[in-house]
C-alpha cells in the first residue's frame, strides 16, 4: 500500500532497527508462557495408553457434558447472531437518545469479570430474583438448569457479533442500496439481496467468535448451571472436577480434546477474517 | 466515525425503513440491552446494598476481603506491564518488518485467547504442580509455584497475553513504516525513533490494550481458581473470594467484593469510550486537513482498529 525503499530482489531494506531483538524476545516470551506449557499438555497425554485415553474422554459424564456445552454454545451464539445484528443496524443506521451509552455497554461483558457476570444472572433469575420471580409461577425456570447455562453464555458472547457487524455496517456503501431502491426493490428485497450478502461473512465470524468463547468459559456458567451430573455440568467442569479428585491424566485428556476444538475453530475464524477482508476489499 | 466523505450522504431517501419499522427495531434492542446488560449491572449494586450501607462497608473491610484485593492488585502490576513489553516488543517486529512464518506468529500470538480458561490453569499444574515436569526439584528447593501467588501471576499473564499485541499490530501495520524512516535517515536512534515518532502514533491504542488487559487480568477466575488452591487470606483474588462468599450464602459480602470488581468494569468502559471517541475525532481532525499534505493514519487504520479488540 506504500511505497518502501528496495534494494535488490524482493527484500527490501531494514531501515529500522530492533528487529532481531523485539523478534527474539517475542518468540522466547512466547514459548515460555505458552508453548512449553501447552506442550506439557500434550507430553502428559502420552502417559496414557490409547485405551485410556478413549476411555477417559468417552465416559457418559463426560460425553453429556460435551452434548450440553456445545449445545448450549450453538444456542446462544445463534441468539447473539439475531439480536447483535439487531444492534449494530440500530447503532449504525438508527439515531436515537442514549445511542452513544449503548455503545459503551455492549462491551460490559468483556469488562465485567465472569465470576460477577454468573452471580449476578444467578440472583436475578433464581425463583425469588427480579426476574424469577415473575417467571416462576409460569413454570419457566431459568436458573440452576440447562437454560441457565445458555443465558449465561448469551451475556458472555453478545458483544462479539455486534462488534464483527458494525464496522462493516459502517463501511457499506448506500449507493448500492440507492441503486436496489431505484430499481424498484423494497426495503426488506434491498435487505435480503444487498445488505445481508455484505455482512454475512462478518456475521459468520462474529458467530464463530461467540461460540468459541462459549465454548471455553467457566466462570459466569457454574454459577447458574447447578452443576447436575449429565444434566448441567459443562465440560470445564469435568475438568476441574477431575483435578480435584487428583486424576491429572483424565483432566488433561479432557483438556486435550478442548484444546484441539479450539484450535480447530481458531483456524476457521482466521479463514473467515481473510474471507471478510477479500469481500469487502472488493466492495470498495 | 467513517471518516470517508464518499459515503456521508445529505438524503436517506428510498434507503432507510418506515419510521414504525425503526422505532420498533430501536425499540427491541432497546429491551434486549436492558434484559441482558443493564438489569445484571444494576442487580449487582442492588444485592450489595440489600442491607444497608453499614453492612457494604463491613464487608468491605474484612481482613480476607482486603488480602483479595491486595493480591488482585500485585497480579495486574505484575502481569499487564510484562504483556505490555512483549505486545509492543511483538507488535515492532509483526507489523515494521516482512519476514517467514509472520502469519504463523500471529495465529500463535492470538492461541492463548482461544484456548479455555481452565484448561490454560491446568497446563501450569502440569508444568509445576507436585507431579509435574518441575514439580520435585521445585520442592527440592523449596519454591512453591502452584497454590501460590506465582502460579496465579503466571495463569494470569496466559490469559491476559495477546491484549495489547493484538490491539497494536493491526494499527502498527496500518500506519505503516514511512514516519519511523524519515526519523532514522534524519539521523535518530531507535529509542529516540520509537518515544517520539511510534509512542505518539499508537498511544490510542496502547491506553486501549492495556485497559482491557488489566480488567481481564483482574477479573479472571477460571484458570486462577485452578491455581489458586483457594487458600482465604492467602491465594484468593476478589473474583476467587466472591465465589468462596457466595458459595457459604454470605450474599452481601459476595456482592460487595463484586461491586468493586463492576466499579472496575465501568471505569473500564468509560476509559474506552473515551479513547474510542479521541480516536475518531483525531481521524476526523486528519480527513480535514488539505490534500497535500498526506494523512499518516490512513482510512484503513480506522476500520482496523475497532475489530481488533475483539477475541477479548
Amino acid at each position: 500500500m506504500y511505497p518502501t525503499f528496495k534494494l535488490s530482489g524482493h527484500q527490501p531494506a531494514r531501515v529500522l532497527p530492533g528487529f532481531n531483538i523485539t523478534l527474539g524476545f517475542t518468540i522466547t516470551y512466547l514459548s515460555l508462557i505458552v508453548l512449553i506449557p501447552l506442550s506439557a499438555l500434550i507430553f502428559k497425554t502420552f502417559s496414557l495408553s490409547l485405551e485410556q485415553f478413549w476411555a477417559a474422554v468417552t465416559g457418559p459424564r463426560v460425553m453429556a457434558s460435551y452434548r450440553l456445552t456445545f449445545g448450549a454454545s450453538f444456542l446462544a451464539a445463534l441468539v447473539n447472531v439475531v439480536f447483535g445484528l439487531l444492534l449494530a443496524w440500530v447503532l449504525v443506521r438508527c439515531d436515537f437518545v442514549g445511542k452513544k451509552l449503548i455503545d459503551a455497554l455492549v462491551d460490559l461483558p468483556f469488562a465485567l469479570p465472569t465470576a460477577v457476570a454468573g452471580i449476578s444472572l444467578t440472583a436475578l433469575l433464581a425463583g425469588n430474583g427480579w426476574v424469577g420471580q415473575y417467571l416462576e409461577p409460569w413454570g419457566i425456570q431459568l436458573a440452576f438448569n440447562p437454560n441457565g447455562v445458555v443465558i449465561a453464555l448469551i451475556f458472555i458472547g453478545l458483544p462479539f457479533v455486534v462488534r464483527t457487524v458494525q464496522p462493516v455496517l459502517e463501511d457499506a456503501e448506500k449507493e448500492l442500496e440507492e441503486a436496489a431502491a431505484c430499481l424498484g426493490a423494497t426495503r426488506w428485497q434491498t435487505f435480503q439481496r444487498v445488505i445481508f450478502p455484505t455482512i454475512a461473512p462478518a456475521l459468520l465470524t462474529g458467530f464463530a467468535m461467540a461460540f468459541a468463547r462459549a465454548i471455553g468459559e467457566y466462570g459466569s456458567v457454574i454459577f447458574i448451571a447447578g452443576n447436575m451430573p449429565m444434566v448441567s455440568e459443562i465440560t470445564p467442569l469435568i475438568i476441574v472436577g477431575k483435578l480435584e479428585q487428583y486424576d491429572y491424566a483424565g483432566a488433561t485428556a479432557v483438556a486435550v480434546v478442548m484444546l484441539v476444538i479450539s484450535f480447530v475453530l481458531l483456524l476457521v475464524i482466521n479463514a473467515l477474517q481473510s474471507w471478510q477482508r477479500r469481500q469487502t476489499g472488493s466492495a470498495t | 466515525m467513517s471518516g470517508s466523505p464518499q459515503t456521508a450522504h445529505p438524503t436517506d431517501a428510498g434507503t432507510s425503513e418506515p419510521a414504525w419499522v425503526r422505532r420498533s427495531l430501536i425499540g427491541l434492542a432497546g429491551v434486549f440491552v436492558f434484559l441482558f446488560l443493564l438489569l445484571p449491572l444494576a442487580a449487582v449494586f442492588t444485592e450489595a446494598l440489600r442491607k444497608g450501607w453499614q453492612a457494604y462497608w463491613t464487608a468491605l473491610q474484612e481482613p480476607d476481603a482486603w488480602s483479595a484485593i491486595r493480591l488482585t492488585l500485585i497480579t495486574a502490576l505484575i502481569a499487564v506491564p510484562l504483556n505490555l513489553v512483549f505486545g509492543v516488543a511483538a507488535a515492532w517486529a509483526i507489523a515494521k518488518f516482512e519476514f517467514k512464518g509472520k502469519a504463523f506468529l500471529t495465529t500463535l500470538v492470538d492461541l492463548p485467547f482461544s484456548v479455555s480458561p481452565v484448561v490454560a490453569g491446568l497446563i501450569y499444574v502440569l508444568m509445576f504442580g507436585a507431579q509435574g515436569w518441575f514439580g520435585p526439584w521445585l520442592q527440592a528447593h523449596g519454591i512453591q509455584i502452584i497454590f501460590a501467588v506465582p502460579g496465579i501471576v503466571l495463569a494470569t499473564v496466559f490469559v491476559t497475553f495477546p491484549f495489547i499485541a493484538r490491539e497494536l499490530i493491526p494499527l502498527m501495520q496500518a500506519q505503516g513504516n514511512d514516519e519511523e524512516q524519515a526519523a532514522i535517515v534524519l539521523g535518530a536512534t531507535g529509542w529516540q525513533t520509537f518515544w517520539h515518532v511510534t509512542l505518539p502514533n499508537i498511544r490510542w491504542g496502547l491506553i486501549y490494550g492495556v485497559i482491557l488487559c488489566n480488567a481481564r487480568a483482574m477479573g479472571e477466575f477460571g484458570a486462577v481458581s485452578v491455581v489458586s488452591g483457594h487458600i482465604r487470606g492467602e491465594t484468593n483474588t476478589m473474583p476467587l473470594h466472591v465465589e468462596i462468599l457466595y458459595n457459604e450464602y454470605q450474599s452481601v459480602a459476595a456482592f460487595a467484593v463484586a461491586s468493586l470488581l463492576a466499579g472496575l468494569a465501568l471505569v473500564t468502559l468509560l476509559i474506552k469510550s473515551v479513547v474510542e471517541w479521541q480516536h475518531a475525532r483525531q481521524l476526523k481532525a486528519l480527513a480535514d486537513l488539505p490534500p497535500e499534505r498526506p494523512p499518516s493514519i490512513p482510512q484503513a487504520a480506522a476500520t482496523a482498529a475497532a475489530p481488533a479488540s475483539l477475541k477479548a
